[in-house]
Parts: C-alpha cells; structure tokens; sequence
C-alpha cells in the first residue's frame, strides 16, 4: 500500500527536511490561529487580507535602502508597512464618508499595486540579489530550512507568549470596548498591540501560503471553532488545533506530492474544517439550527390547531363535537396539507381522535388546548395590567408568546395575577381544576 | 503604437471598473468585488480544461458561474451559516482561490496559467498581439476587441437598466414595493463584475481590477452627491491613471498595470486631502 508507506513515511519525521516542512507549518498554522481570533471577534476578519497585501511595498523599500535580504531588515519594512496601511484604513473610514469596506479594498490594493511596482522595478534593474523576494507573493512553504523554523519557533512563542501575558485586556477589547474604556484599561494601547501581533503573524505566514491566502490561516480556523463554544480559551485552543492540523496536512500533501502547493491545501482543508463546523456543530451549527427551527414550526402548528378546536369547543359549549377540516379552516388560514399534519401529530399524542373522517378532541386534548388559552389569556391580562398596554393591542403579543411559555413561567403569572377569573376582553380564564375558578 | 494599445486597454478596463465600482461602493459590497476577483480563479482553469484554448468565450462562463457561486456562498454562510459578512467574504474566496492554485498546479503541463499572472498581470502584452479586423477599416489587439465589447455592454446595462440599478442601490425596499427585483438586479451585477474580472485578468490580473472597481469609485464618491456626475468622474479618474500610470512604468521600467493602481492611490489621496467640499484638509481651512 503506497499511501501507507507515505502516511509512515511521513510522520516518522525521520527525515530532517520533513520535520522542518511540517514542524514549520504547524506553528505558523496555530499561531496565526491564535491571533486570528482575535481580527475575527473584532470583526475585522479583512484586516488580515489587508495587511497581507500591504507588507510587499515595505519589504521592497527596505531591500531598496538596506540593499540586503537579511529577513530581520525585510521583517521590520514589511511591519512598518503592514501596521501603515491597517491605520490608514482606520484613518480613511473615520475621516471621510467612505465606508469600511471600500477603505479596506482601496488601502489593500493600492498598497499591493505600488509593492508589485517596486518588486518590478528591482527586478527588472538586474540586481541579481533580488532572487527569492517574490516568495512574499506566494509563499514556499515546501522549502522551509532550519533557519525559518528557528524563526516560526521565536515568533510564535512571542505572539502566543503575548496573547497570554495579555489576555484579559484583548478579550475586553474584543468584546465590549466601551466598557474596557470605562475601567480604565488603555483601549488604545492594546489595540496597537493586537495590530502588531497581527502584522507579525501576517508578516511570517505570508513567506509560507502567500498574499492571497493569508486572510485565511487568521480567520478560517478562528470561524471554524467559534461555531463549538462560546467560551473565548476554549475558542483559541480549539483555532490552534485546527490551524496546527491543517498545516500538518498540508505539509503531507505536498510531501507525496511535491508539485502540490503546500499553502493552497492548507487552506482549502482549513475550508472543509470550517463548512464542516458550520454545518455539524451541536449548538450553533445550520443542521441543528434547521432542526430546531422545525421542532418549533411544529409545536406552533400543534398549539394553534388544539387551541382552535378548545376554543370552538368552548363558544359551542360542546367541547367533544366531532368537526371536519373544512369546518375547521374557515375558522383559520392554515393550509390543509400543514392541518392534516399537526392533527396526526396530535392524534399520536392522543389529543384528537379521528372518527368518520372528522376530529374530535379528547379529555387529554381538551386539557391541552386549555392550557394554550389559558396562558394567552394571563398573558393578555398581565400587558394591561402590568404594562398598561390597551387591551386591543396585546392579542398579537400572547399569539406569539403562548407557544413559548414554560409551566413554571405559567405558575408564577398565575400567582403574580392571583388567579384572575377574567381576561382583558372580559372571557373567561379555563382552569384545569374549577376550584380555583369558583373562588 | 504599441504605447497607444497599452494605454487604450488600460482606459477600456478602467472605464468599465470604475463604473461598476460605483455601484459597488454605494451599495457596500466592495470587499464582494475583490472576493470575485479573486474567485472566479477555478473557473478560468476548468474552462481552461474543457476548451484547451485561453479563448474568451468559454472562459466568460468558467468565471460568470464561479462569480455567482462566490456570491451565493457567501450570502449562505451569511444568512444560513451565521457567519458575519467579512468573515463569509474572507472564507470564500480563499478557498475558492486555493482550489484553483491547486488545479494550476495539477494541471501544470497542460494550463499555461501563471499564479503571478492572475494577481498582476501583463498589460504589455497587448501590443505584442496580431491585429485583427472584426470591422472593415479598424484593426485592434483581440484583447482591446474584448474589453472594448464588453465596456459597451457595461455602458448599455446601465443606460437601460439606469433605472433599475438606482431603485436597488438607494432604496431596495421602494424598488421591492414597486416591483423592481433586487435579486435579478443584484446578481446582474455580480455576473458583470466576474465578466470584467475575467476579461482583464490576463492583461491587469486579479488586483488592479480590485483597485480599479474601488479607488475610481472612492475618488468620485468624494467628489459629488449625484450618480450620473459620480460615474463620469469615475471614468475619468481611470483615464487618467491609465496615462499616468503607463508613463510611470515606462520611466522605473516596471509593470504597467501596478503602477496605473499606484496611479489611483495618488489620485485618491490627493482628492481625500484637498477635495473642495470633503478633503481633509480643505475642512481644516474653512473653519
């Protein structure tokens, strides 16, 4: 089997040019990660793009005036670069009627336009020195050397070392400014900071993937684990593993494939992770969601249809009268396809029972639908009392809430009101034992 | 004459994307334009793949259904997903741009497609194609027959669909009301954005066209209230850069198309400092 050759091959790591490739990605992928979290909780996911294309005019002009490649000098031009244009940005919305988004694909492509420029003009002035800074634009992930990772090493602890000297203040800022301001935490300060974190990771990652896909190593992972918690650590380790999973990956594609890009599949199984999340996860993900949202589409087409049968039963004075759909629907617009629905649903709940095609409600039924009354009546009784809304307002406010209401709620509006006989509009409160009703 | 092709396929580009571009701008979806840009990448190659040639046509619906795909992903992750919008933006079209990196890559012997081609282009190539003749008396590069085609179609969509595009852009309920639809209108749009991304990517690549549907468009925002003024003044401002933009590159002998967006920077910042009524710095002497 060749592909478990490959697998044992490939993570024996006996073989130094793999464990660079994959221990090199693997720390760029969780600690831009790690950062990421914080662009996408800020809702900036963008501003990586930004930064991401905005570094090559700095690393052009450093190599321009220092004339070396020493990646320190390249490191810094592209940190004054990439911190330049998220102010800019920040700058152009604030100063002008210019939104966000067109400040943020203004700055980036301008940026990238003069950076392509001067990488054009270098090399096109035949300095032969210039070979190899066009790894800015597309990344080599598939020839990390022991340098790099030394470098990947340094980096990371800085950023991850920095997020956790720092954390209280970053997730203060990333979630309630105005009240990080308050308290007296130099909001500023620590925005400045988080930039600067963001650029270096951009600034390091970008040698790795390349422009383009950059935007995606910060936000993606952050993206995919928001979707299974809501607790901010938990968020960052969940980010890290999945960057730090992806990178591996694509290290291994590209190690059985060597003409694969490394950078373009670590994002595109970055991708699958984040479609999977958003599509799986427990609470917050579109299946559950989706399902959730039908249970309730349901319970709300039960509520109305045994309400409307109790309410019939109730101004006929015959609560056990057998009625046909027709009947039925001219009292409510429901289509008959969703009536027949909820009254099976209800006939397996033993609400209704079908006798010669027509639906007749059951002591269990009756109760039922007592209660949905009930709970729109206290409820209409409790805005014109409580709220002192008028009485021909609060109809369509109990429609909605009747289907919502927990038996506990139900007891406390019943104590709160102490029982009351009479709703707004003067009908009769049901009970479930009369007693109370006598009182 | 090979300078008066070059700058001929720069303003024909320039016009076009700086009229979508205001549209775009006004209705906040710029960071869309640039995620079509970007996307429509796996598109090119697999018409790339199917038709064996880099001719136009297939390549238009390659990109035209890969435009629309971007769009519709993102408003899924949007909408369905629960994603904020930037984020929807920033997922989709890196994916969508990694997958057709990797078909490039898988596909290296038989797609003569270059990763720095689709970001920046080659705009000097213009003058090194044939001269054809679609019309008795005028022959062009197949490129400015292209762009220029397809600038006309722009110019055509918005005189006769002025209307339509207004209503949607400025008040979509009203348009909604009166039965104008925004979602035909909506991806109307897109579809001319991925039409314009894809015929100018060989020649200005993926980021000018992200800075020329932006910076003409942001320059005139600034400039004037009034649609009809904002989208001459776009046009404008891309005529000019492609000017200025080629001599630019002639003088650092560098890449015509970076230095047209360079162009646009100067322009913008020039109108953001001193523009009459918004500059920065006009304000500040008023008062």
């Amino acid at each position: 089997m060749w592909i478990f050759e490959q697998i044992v091959e490939f993570f024996s790591f006996q073989d130094v040019n793999i464990r660079y490739v994959a221990l090199g990605t693997v720390l760029l992928g969780a600690s831009s990660a790690t950062v990421g979290c914080f662009t996408f909780l800020r809702k900036k996911a963008l501003v990586g793009d930004t930064i991401a294309h905005s570094i090559l005019p700095g690393i052009c002009l450093s190599f321009m005036i220092f004339e070396t490649k020493d990646p320190l000098m390249l490191l810094l031009g592209a940190m004054v670069s990439g911190w330049l244009s998220v102010y800019i940005v920040d700058y152009i919305s604030a100063n002008s009627k210019i939104k966000p988004d067109t400040a943020i694909g203004l700055t980036l492509s301008v940026f990238f336009g003069v950076g392509v420029l001067l990488l054009t003009h270098i090399q096109h002035s035949g300095n032969a020195a210039q070979a190899g800074l066009d790894k800015f634009l597309f990344g080599k992930a598939a020839s990390l050397v022991q340098n790099d990772v030394i470098t990947f090493g340094i980096v990371s602890v800085l950023l991850i070392g920095t997020i956790i000297l720092f954390f209280k203040q970053f997730s203060l800022i990333s979630f309630d400014l105005h009240f990080a301001k308050t308290i007296g935490i130099p909001v500023r300060t620590f925005e400045v900071i988080l930039s600067i974190i963001t650029v270096l990771a951009v600034a390091i990652g970008i040698q790795t993937v390349g422009v383009v896909l950059m935007a995606a190593m910060l936000i993606t992972p952050a993206a995919a684990a928001r979707f299974w918690t809501d607790q901010l650590k938990v968020m960052i380790i969940i980010a890290a593993i999945i960057g730090a999973v992806s990178g591996l990956f694509g290290a291994f594609i590209s190690y059985t494939a060597p003409s694969m890009p490394t950078g373009p599949w670590i994002v595109v199984v970055l991708s699958f992770i984040a479609i999977f999340s958003m599509l799986v996860a427990p609470k917050n993900g579109a299946i559950s969601k989706n399902r959730k949202q039908k249970k309730n589409q349901r319970k709300i087409l039960e509520d109305n249809i045994i309400k409307l049968l109790y309410k019939l039963g109730e101004k006929e004075n015959d609560f056990f009268k057998n009625r046909s759909i027709t009947t039925l629907k001219s009292f409510r617009e429901i289509p008959e396809k969703k009536f027949l629905k909820g009254l099976k649903i209800l006939r397996r709940k033993n609400q209704v029972v079908l006798v010669n095609d027509l639906w007749v409600l059951t002591e269990e039924g009756k109760k039922a639908g007592m209660r949905i009354v009930r709970i729109h009546r206290l409820w209409e009784l409790y805005l014109t009392t409580y709220l002192r809304i008028a009485p021909d307002h609060v109809h369509e406010d109990a429609e909605t809430i009747e289907h919502i209401i927990t038996p506990e709620m139900e007891l406390k509006l019943e104590h709160l009101l102490n029982f009351p006989k009479k709703d707004p509009h003067n009908v009769n409160i049901p009970y479930k034992n009369e007693k109370n009703n006598n009182e | 004459m090979s300078d008066f092709w070059i700058i001929l396929t720069g303003c024909l580009a320039a016009v076009s994307c700086g009229l979508l571009g205001c549209f775009l701008i006004l209705r906040r979806m710029a960071m869309i334009g640039d995620a079509i840009s970007h996307a429509v990448l796996p598109g090119i190659v697999i018409a790339f793949l199917f038709s064996g040639s880099l001719d136009s046509l297939p390549m238009l619906i390659g990109a035209a259904t890969f435009g629309i795909i971007t769009t519709y992903l993102i408003e899924t992750f949007n909408k369905k997903g629960g994603l904020q919008k930037d984020a929807a933006i920033g997922i989709t079209f890196t994916w969508l741009f990694a997958i057709g990196v990797i078909l490039i890559s898988l596909y290296a012997d038989d797609v003569h497609i270059d990763q720095d081609c689709v970001l920046f282009g080659e705009i000097a190539y213009v003058a090194l194609e044939p001269l054809i003749s679609y019309i008795p008396g005028i022959s062009a590069p197949n490129t400015v027959w292209v762009l220029g085609i397809v600038m006309l179609l722009i110019i055509a969509m918005i005189i006769f669909g002025y209307k339509g595009l207004f209503l949607t852009t400025f008040d979509p309920s009203f348009a909604a009301t009166i039965g104008v639809s925004t979602v035909v209108w909506h991806y109307l749009l897109m579809s001319a954005v991925s039409l314009i991304t894809v015929v100018s990517f060989e020649s200005v690549g993926a980021i000018l066209v992200v800075a020329l549907l932006i910076a003409p468009a942001a320059t005139a925002y600034l400039l004037t209230d009034k649609l009809p003024k904002m989208l001459m003044i776009a046009a404008l401002v891309g005529i000019i850069s492609s000017f200025a933009g080629y001599y630019l590159a002639v003088w650092l002998d560098a890449s015509v198309a970076a230095a047209i967006a360079s162009v646009l920077g100067l322009e913008f910042t020039l109108v953001f400092l001193f523009a009459p009524k918004n500059g920065v710095i006009t304000k500040r002497f008023k008062i």
